[in-house]
């Protein structure tokens, strides 16, 4: 079966088409759009599945299709597709769980009015995301990699009438650029010093060892080797896109955008890429250590790239956990979840490799993407409150969403055993646990663990348990949304929004069954070596102290939540956390004031630029050239001057001196004889006198 | 076939005063008419040329025998690529200058005799006779701000010329020293570049030339005749002067600049790169703060044109490669966003201060309008699928090889890019906290629909860029090989190539 290979282009084209199809569409065509987007994702979803079949008979084995896109330089610049196991679940998880969400957003969107542009944005959104996934040029995924950005910007700011969305899709879109000019420049890099960007080409590729050997041959700057220096300028791209420390400002003020385009793309699938970028060169962040040139005893224990990308993960994983801690809106709370999130990713990545990072990548991508379904459906049913002070009682009102909500919950909070969350993220646990750098990352992480089932109990409390007392609808809080009576009770919500959640429920569950000690199927998978998997015990005596540790990290973060905010009924009362510690909470409440910050500094800086440079402009060169132009017409004054009273006067003066010396010459010719003669006599006398004076004396 | 061009636009603008003074339709048509067969014989021009590296020699015959000057013309890849984007603009603005009604033929007439001399100015190889169509280039660019344009349109004007008349002053000077030097009593430039000078005239020399076109590309800090120039101008005209007529100067310090005096741009090189660069970061930032939207494009230009000339500060062929094709894309760009700006917008609208367009809901007056700037927009920041993306891919690969430092600091002027053309396109069509009131709607002001003529041209454009952008080897598979021809062989030893 080698007619999917060159064919994968089919699975990002198929909802490319519908999108472009969509663009065409007018407004009222709603069912038209839904039914061609929603089927375009069914039918990559297909695909996806036969790709990912494919990987599984087949495994091991990487496949890769590559052709000619233009010349470049001397060389043609190639592009491919690429299918191994890495891509195949991607596929599969972008196709299934966006499928679910398109479907959920049929619901959800029903009555916006820009119904069927927001499904053709929609669609473009999943045909740059299943194009990233198959690229097998580093080019290729960065043209993809801002396509998906573009798609997040029109998506968040898809109510662009609200100023805040408008803003927030601006802020989405600068701030990713910012990572990728760092990942533009590690691309420019890569090619300057392998001249492919291909990552896998039958042994010529850039991630294969003959381009690894030679990066690791080299070093730059600093003594850092050439390899480790292009992993970090990838590695900003990555921060940018997947949202981490510093620059993980723009994914919180990204909820501006519908709740299905948070779901999406702002927790199951764009927001990952940046642990897809790192997880497809691993080879890359790993060659320091896997390719050594040196001798053995001065290498350090891990490559630096990926001790970078460990900390950098643990240090956003806990405070992206703190700050949720004092959040009130619903989807703000999940977006710091999300970036606490994946920061367990990276440090999975850099703790474990591959197969950890993701497998936490994917079943986070299940369970996320129902929390912000289930968010939705809340605030759906709240009419448009996303205060969970404001909210409360909601169990009652709608048992399937708190009932799914409940499992998606516990799985981010890492309840054990059934969840597959405590699954991945007790792999990671376990890597940065025999980690050989430091055991730092564990500790953070062990942290952000009990500090994520905190905040997750805290916000159950909020909008299910807590009696409700006072629902008063915020009229002001949305314009795009136009309900018929706001007033009414809260309400569960129609049955195509609530049936993808249960599916995606189960599916939470149903995934922890591929990475148990017993029978770690996903490890196996992604690193190949599915023939030789054993069903038995493979874990080691750490492992069960690590689950001992996350299970009393879990216990004491679900039961201080409880017993914390079980006591609090009016939601307008103090928070609990505040009354004991309101300075910490009021920092993190205030998000830590990053945002402040970086409007002091680099944002203020940059205007003073812009308006001084802009000053220049205006009056400075413009002095330049006024004062250019008044030299000029000094410079001619002073010529005039000069030509009037000096060039001029000498004119005039040797006029009037020539008339003058004609006046005198005149004189002597008057036109009297005697005269002539009378000087005549007079020259004649005077010539003897002289030449008898001079004879005497030459005597 | 090429020669053509500017035959038929010189041809075109005489063939203006044949018409009736009062005529409207006349020289629409007949300036479309014109401008559609320059395009015509470019792209005709463009499909026999074969696709190897050498210079194709148009047409030769003596001109004035006692100095060695002929009436040379010939196109390589570069040529060809900059007389395509000729053909392109003018054909644009010809369509978005449908709505000139202030002396139609006299505007006309002066905007073919611009084409006329740009396209001389891409297909001579003589040196004498590119100065002549550079000159002769400069003077419509005068009448057609200082008699049609808006804000301050006669100092604009007259900042122009000026600047313009110094560049060549100086080009001039240099240009006379180089056929005094070389001895060989020829501007014939094939000739020429095999000279080698002595190094000493050449640090003096290329400069000299190079800064004399280089004010024409705006060249930081030369360039403020460009925004004040391109702000008054008409909307045709702005899009000429940004699409092409910075061209000029690029095309000057690559084809004349850099083929004489490699030795001289070797010795330079660091300066031309950080004044490059200075310009990305300087006209990004400065466009980040204006008020008025031509300005916004017009800082915007002095911006890419820096791409250009780092490009060309790189001496690789990717550089140089990446510097035509971003002289290609940025043409092609800046016609289009001047054409929204200034025919879509200030024509309707009557401002261009984004403070007060901030309330007109443009995104729902003028959809067409949005989603073209919207697209532009995009493309202009670099966005892959969109020709400024393979360009300044390919310059910040060739800086990445000269000098890495400049590369990164030319990636901070993308993201302030990104910054001020979104800017740009949300203060300008998407803001404004409540709908539209109904009297604003499209439907009662069918006269201020977008009309054909716009569309045509903004789809031409559109298609150029995108077409570009997803297979560059259209334009790539000319420009590459034209740097293996032996023209450029002073530097490849000269500088490095």
């Amino acid at each position: 079966m080698t007619w999917l290979i060159p064919n994968l282009w089919l699975i990002p084209a198929l909802p490319l088409l519908a999108a472009g199809l969509g663009a065409l569409l007018k407004r009222p065509q709603q069912r038209l759009a839904s039914i061609l987007s929603v089927g375009a994702i069914g039918l990559a979803f297909l695909l996806a599945c036969g790709a990912f079949a494919q990987t599984l008979s087949e495994h091991a084995e990487r496949q890769v299709h590559n052709f000619a896109w233009f010349h470049f330089g001397e060389t043609s610049l190639r592009l491919g597709w690429i299918l191994d196991p890495l891509t195949a679940s991607m596929l599969v998880m972008i196709t299934f769980v966006g499928g679910l969400i398109f479907i959920y957003s049929v619901g959800y969107m029903a009555r916006d009015p820009n119904f069927t542009r927001f499904f053709c944005f929609l669609s473009l959104f999943a045909a740059a995301m299943l194009g990233l996934v198959i690229s097998n040029n580093l080019l290729q995924l960065f043209m993809c990699w801002e396509l998906v950005g573009l798609a997040s910007y029109l998506l968040i700011g898809f109510w662009y009438h609200k100023p805040s969305a408008a803003a927030a899709a601006k802020k989405a879109f600068i701030t990713t650029r910012i990572g990728d000019i760092g990942f533009l420049l590690g691309i420019v890099w890569l090619y300057h010093e392998t001249g492919t960007l291909l990552f896998y080409d039958h042994g010529a590729g850039c991630l294969e060892h003959g381009a690894l050997a030679k990066l690791v041959a080299q070093t730059t700057v600093g003594g850092m080797l050439v390899s480790t220096a292009i992993s970090l300028l990838l590695f900003c791209g990555a921060v940018g896109k997947s949202g981490q420390v510093p620059l993980h400002v723009w994914l919180p003020d990204a909820m501006e955008g519908p709740t299905p385009v948070s779901a999406l793309i702002h927790a199951a699938t764009m927001v990952t890429a940046g642990v897809f970028l790192v997880a497809r060169v691993y080879p890359l962040f790993n060659a320091e250590f896997a390719i050594s040139l040196a001798p053995s005893g001065t290498l350090p224990p891990v490559s630096t790239a990926l001790q970078v990308v460990t900390w950098t993960g643990a240090i956003t994983a806990v405070l992206a956990a703190l700050i949720a801690v004092a959040q009130t809106d619903i989807k703000r709370i999940l977006a710091y979840s999300t970036v606490s999130q994946l920061g367990y990713m990276f440090i999975g990545l850099g703790v474990g490799g591959p197969a950890v990072g993701m497998f936490h990548l994917l079943t986070h991508a299940f369970f996320k993407a129902l929390l912000f379904l289930g968010a939705g459906s809340v605030i759906h049913g709240f009419h448009e409150e996303q205060d969970i002070r404001r909210m409360g009682g909601s169990r009652k009102f709608m048992p399937v969403t708190f009932a799914t909500y409940a499992v998606g919950m516990l799985a981010l909070a890492g309840f054990p055993l059934i969840f597959s969350g405590f699954w991945s993220k007790d792999e990671i646990l376990h890597s940065a646990l025999k980690w050989p750098a430091s055991k730092g990352p564990f500790f953070l992480a062990l942290m952000g663990a009990g500090l994520t089932a905190f905040y997750m109990t805290r916000q159950m409390w909020f909008v299910f348990f807590r009696p409700r007392t006072d629902f008063r609808p915020d009229s002001g809080h949305d314009a795009h949304h136009v309900h018929a009576a706001p007033d009414s009770e809260p309400h569960e919500s129609p049955s195509i929004m609530t049936i993808p959640l249960v599916i995606l429920a189960a599916c939470v569950v149903l995934l922890s069954i591929f990475a148990t000690p017993v029978w770690p199927w996903f490890d196996a998978y992604l690193a190949g070596h599915l023939s030789h998997l054993h069903v038995g015990w493979s874990g080691d005596g750490t492992l069960v102290i690590v689950m001992l540790l996350s299970v009393v990290a879990v216990a004491f973060g679900l039961g201080g939540g409880w017993a914390l905010y079980s006591r609090v009924q009016d939601g307008e009362a103090r928070d609990p956390v505040e009354t004991r510690l309101p300075g910490l909470f009021g920092a993190l409440r205030e998000r830590l004031r990053v945002d402040e910050f970086y409007e002091a500094t680099i944002l203020r800086l940059s205007r003073i630029l812009a308006v001084s440079s802009d000053w220049i402009d205006r009056f400075g060169w413009s002095a330049c050239v006024d004062l250019i132009r008044l030299l000029t017409i000094g410079l001619a004054w002073i010529s005039r001057y000069f030509d009037q009273s000096i060039i001029n006067v000498g004119f005039d003066a040797s006029c009037e001196s020539v008339r003058g010396w004609g006046r005198l010459a005149g004189l002597l010719q008057n036109g009297q004889a005697q005269r002539y003669l009378r000087i005549l006599a007079f020259g004649i006398v005077m010539l003897i006198v002289a030449l008898a004076w001079m004879g005497d004396s030459a005597r | 076939m090429f020669a053509w061009t500017i035959y038929l636009s010189f041809a075109g603008a005489a063939g203006m005063f044949l018409l009736p003074r009062e005529s409207l339709r006349g020289p629409r048509v007949l300036a479309l008419t014109a401008a559609l067969a320059g395009l015509l014989a470019a792209v005709g021009g463009a499909l026999q040329h074969t696709a190897g590296g050498g210079v194709v020699t148009v047409s030769k015959h003596a001109w004035i025998p006692t100095l060695g000057a002929d009436y040379f013309l010939a196109a390589d890849g570069i040529s060809l690529t900059l007389v395509l984007l000729t053909g392109l603009v003018a054909t644009a603005g010809v369509l978005f200058s449908w709505n000139i009604e202030l002396r139609p033929r006299e505007f006309f007439a002066f905007y073919l005799a611009l084409i006329g001399g740009v396209y001389g100015v891409f297909l001579s190889f003589d040196l004498l006779l590119l100065l002549v169509f550079y000159e002769i280039a400069i003077v419509p660019k005068y009448f057609l701000i200082a008699i049609w344009g808006s804000t301050n349109r006669e100092y604009a004007a007259m900042k122009l010329a000026l600047y313009s008349f110094v560049g060549s002053a100086l080009v001039i000077a240099g240009l006379v020293a180089a056929y005094v030097v070389s001895g060989a009593e020829t501007f014939n430039l094939l000739e020429l570049a095999k000279f080698a000078y002595p190094r000493e005239f050449q640090l003096w020399a290329f400069p000299l030339v190079f800064v004399g076109f280089g004010i024409l590309a705006g060249l930081w800090p030369f360039h403020s005749w460009a925004p004040t120039g391109h702000v008054a101008a008409p909307t045709g005209a702005s899009m000429l002067l940004a699409g092409v007529v910075m061209k000029l100067g690029a095309y000057g310090c690559l084809r004349v600049a850099m083929t004489l005096f490699p030795e001289g741009l070797a010795a330079w090189r660091d300066v031309i790169g950080i004044l490059a660069v200075i310009g990305i970061v300087y006209g990004a930032l400065v466009a980040l703060v204006q008020r008025d939207f031509k300005f916004v494009v017009g800082f915007s230009s002095v911006s890419h044109m820096g791409f250009v000339l780092l490009g060309l500060a790189t001496v690789t062929t990717l550089g140089l490669s990446g510097a035509v094709l971003q002289m290609f894309s940025h043409g092609i760009l800046a016609g289009l966003l001047f054409g929204v700006v200034g025919r879509m917008i200030y024509d309707r609208e009557h401002t261009r201060d984004l403070e007060q367009l901030e309330s007109r809901h443009l995104s729902r007056m003028l959809p067409f309008a949005a989603v073209t700037f919207v697209l532009a927009g995009l493309a202009s920041m670099g966005l892959p699928g969109f020709s400024g993306f393979v360009a300044e891919l390919y310059v910040l690969i060739g800086a990445w090889q000269t000098f890495p430092k400049l590369a990164v600091i030319a990636g901070a002027g993308i993201v302030i890019g990104v910054a001020y053309t979104l800017r740009a396109i949300q203060k300008g069509f998407f803001s404004g906290n409540e709908l539209p009131s109904p009297a604003r709607l499209p439907a009662e002001h069918g006269e201020s629909a977008i009309s054909l003529p716009e569309k045509l041209g903004a789809g031409l454009l559109l298609a150029c860029t995108i077409g570009v952008g997803l297979y560059p080897r259209v334009l790539l598979d000319w420009i590459v090989p034209s740097f293996n021809s032996p023209l450029f062989d002073g530097l490849r030893k000269g500088a490095g190539l």
